[in-house]
């Protein structure tokens, strides 16, 4: 137990590790197959790039100016504090169009898409998210002037150690 | 039934940035889920939410899975008027709950 | 005998354990297994910033749709002469405050311990002439958590000599060895709160906050439910909803936290 691998290969060895633990947990129950499903679809890395070029075209992906807010340990990959902060004056000529939040591990890469106006005052919001496994989260805000900014944050999810059969 | 939850600052100053937390109940069903006997549990979640002041759209956001269950949502507005903010949440199997809070702008 | 306890909450958090007098005087139970009276921990303390952020403001508690439910079926009639709570009991938070702190409770009828839920079916099938509530079910959680956050912030009251019988009884059952993997709940909440299993920080195990939010189950939960969720855990059968033994089991875990302070409904990772 206790896997907690960040990056490469902690993440492959935290996924067998799941794995076996999901198949001992079934041997276990005498064969009562686990309520969630062990592998989310077609996860990767690309489906998360793809996802975001969908978004921002061929425009540039700017860092700086969003702060994504996402506790780096997880006690619960169900239920996710994340916040997002963009800087911006928030004025008729110079403010947050949209922010959308990305990830690339869960079955679908989008999170949230949020459309915004001057109206807003603060280009801020906050959620809860799920996280299915460690991964990298991604915030894009796109401003009134054409411009992409993004601020991605690492997120390790630990795994419950008792877990019950649904009632 | 209790569906939602909104806290609002009744009472601002005008110009005032003001802070509109909501949360909606809903079980926000994946979709991807299956059940004890293999059978896939269809996708049922809020897709959509919406937030007007007098009329005026000033917020909106388009939710998929990954949003928890119960979402909780805060967003920023700036106080103008006294009146009336209408919110509302659209989703899968024609899901549509409205609610509207009063704000009285100083 | 007059309690003597020191506790600083506010929204229902224990700030520091409480020192509790009253319910040592009156049982004296050998007490080298529990945590000792000033070691003891809500599971709270151990949770991160947005989880306690979470319980802390009801409006981002899910926890507090369920209570609103609650306010609903309070004065809703039910049953076969449409009598609410609200008529007998009238307004909760006046008559309904401290019940949860001090339930389980002893029904002299049965010659049994009764917890809330079971004191809340009880009313509704001899008072109301209404069906029972199913364990678990939306409605009873409902009622559960509206009579519990009307508890809020005080302690937990075990004081009462006719549980001493059942008390023991959950005591032997929280040390007693069970299923694949032979553990006792003691050898974690007992011996290793505080240690790491699976990442998660093991709790004392207190139960505190009842009926909560769990995130694992993205829903509300009763105590029941949530040792359910143990045993099933530890590879171990698990009793069934409303038994002798989950009740005995209550019973001890309420009196092993007697003088924390209540923070239904809680919220839990």
């Amino acid at each position: 137990m206790g896997e907690t691998g960040k990056h490469g290969t902690g993440q492959a060895s935290a996924r067998t590790r799941r794995e076996l633990l999901w198949v001992a947990g079934t041997v276990a129950l005498g064969g009562v197959l686990p309520r969630l499903a062990v592998h989310p679809a077609a996860a990767t890395p690309a489906s998360m790039k793809s996802a975001i070029a969908a978004v921002i075209g061929e425009a540039t992906l700017n860092a700086g100016r969003v702060k994504l807010e996402i506790p780096p340990l997880v006690e619960n990959g169900n239920t996710v504090a994340c916040a997002v902060a963009v800087e911006s004056p928030m004025t008729a000529s110079d403010y947050v169009k949209a922010i959308h939040v990305f990830n690339e591990k869960n079955p679908q890469p989008n999170v949230i898409s949020v459309k915004l106006g001057p109206r807003a005052g603060r280009a801020a919001i906050a959620t809860r998210i799920r996280l299915s496994d460690t991964q990298t989260v991604t915030a894009i805000a796109e401003m009134s002037d054409g411009s992409f900014w993004s601020h991605s944050v690492e997120v390790v999810i630990t795994l419950g150690a008792c877990l019950e059969d649904p009632l | 039934m209790a569906r939602a939850l909104i806290k609002v600052s009744p009472n601002p100053r005008r110009g005032e940035i003001i802070e509109i937390k909501t949360l909606i109940s809903h079980e926000m069903e994946t979709g991807f889920r299956h059940s004890n006997t293999g059978a896939a549990i269809p996708r049922d979640i809020i897709t959509t939410f919406v937030a007007t002041y007098n009329g005026e759209e000033i917020f909106s956001a388009q939710l998929f899975p990954a949003i928890a269950a119960n979402p909780f949502l805060t967003f920023y507005t700036i106080a103008k008027d006294s009146g009336t903010l209408e919110f509302r949440w659209t989703g899968d199997n024609g899901y549509a709950v409205s609610e509207q809070v009063k704000i009285a702008v100083e | 005998m007059r309690s003597a306890f020191a506790f600083f909450s506010r929204a229902g958090r224990v700030w520091w354990p409480a020192a509790a007098a009253a319910g040592s005087t009156l049982l004296s139970f050998s007490l080298a297994a529990e945590p000792p009276l000033n070691e003891r921990r809500s599971g709270y303390e151990a949770m991160s910033a947005a989880t306690k952020a979470m319980q802390d403001d009801d409006t981002a508690n899910p926890a507090t749709l369920w209570v609103l439910d609650g306010e609903a079926l309070w004065r809703t009639g039910a049953g076969a002469v449409g009598r609410a709570c609200a008529d007998c009991h009238g307004e909760a938070p006046q008559s309904m405050r401290g019940v949860a702190a001090r339930y389980p409770a002893y029904d002299a009828k049965r010659d049994t311990p009764i917890d809330l839920e079971g004191r809340i079916n009880t009313c509704r099938v001899e008072q109301q002439q209404a069906a029972a509530l199913r364990p678990e079910s939306k409605e009873l959680l409902a009622l559960t958590a509206y009579v519990a956050r009307q508890s809020r912030g005080l302690p937990i009251a075990s004081n009462d000599a006719r549980l001493a019988s059942s008390i023991e009884a959950g005591r032997q059952l929280f040390q007693r060895r069970q299923g694949q993997l032979n553990l006792a709940c003691a050898h974690c909440h007992d011996d290793h709160w505080g240690e790491k299993l699976a990442g998660n920080t093991v709790p004392q195990g207190h139960p505190t906050g009842y009926p909560l939010y769990r995130l694992e189950w993205q829903g509300m939960g009763s105590l029941q439910r949530r040792l359910r969720n143990c045993m099933i855990g530890m590879r171990a059968e698990s009793y069934a909803f409303g038994s002798p033994e989950f009740l005995a089991l209550e019973t001890y875990l309420m009196w092993r936290a007697r003088g924390m302070a209540m923070e239904s409904p809680a919220v839990r990772p």
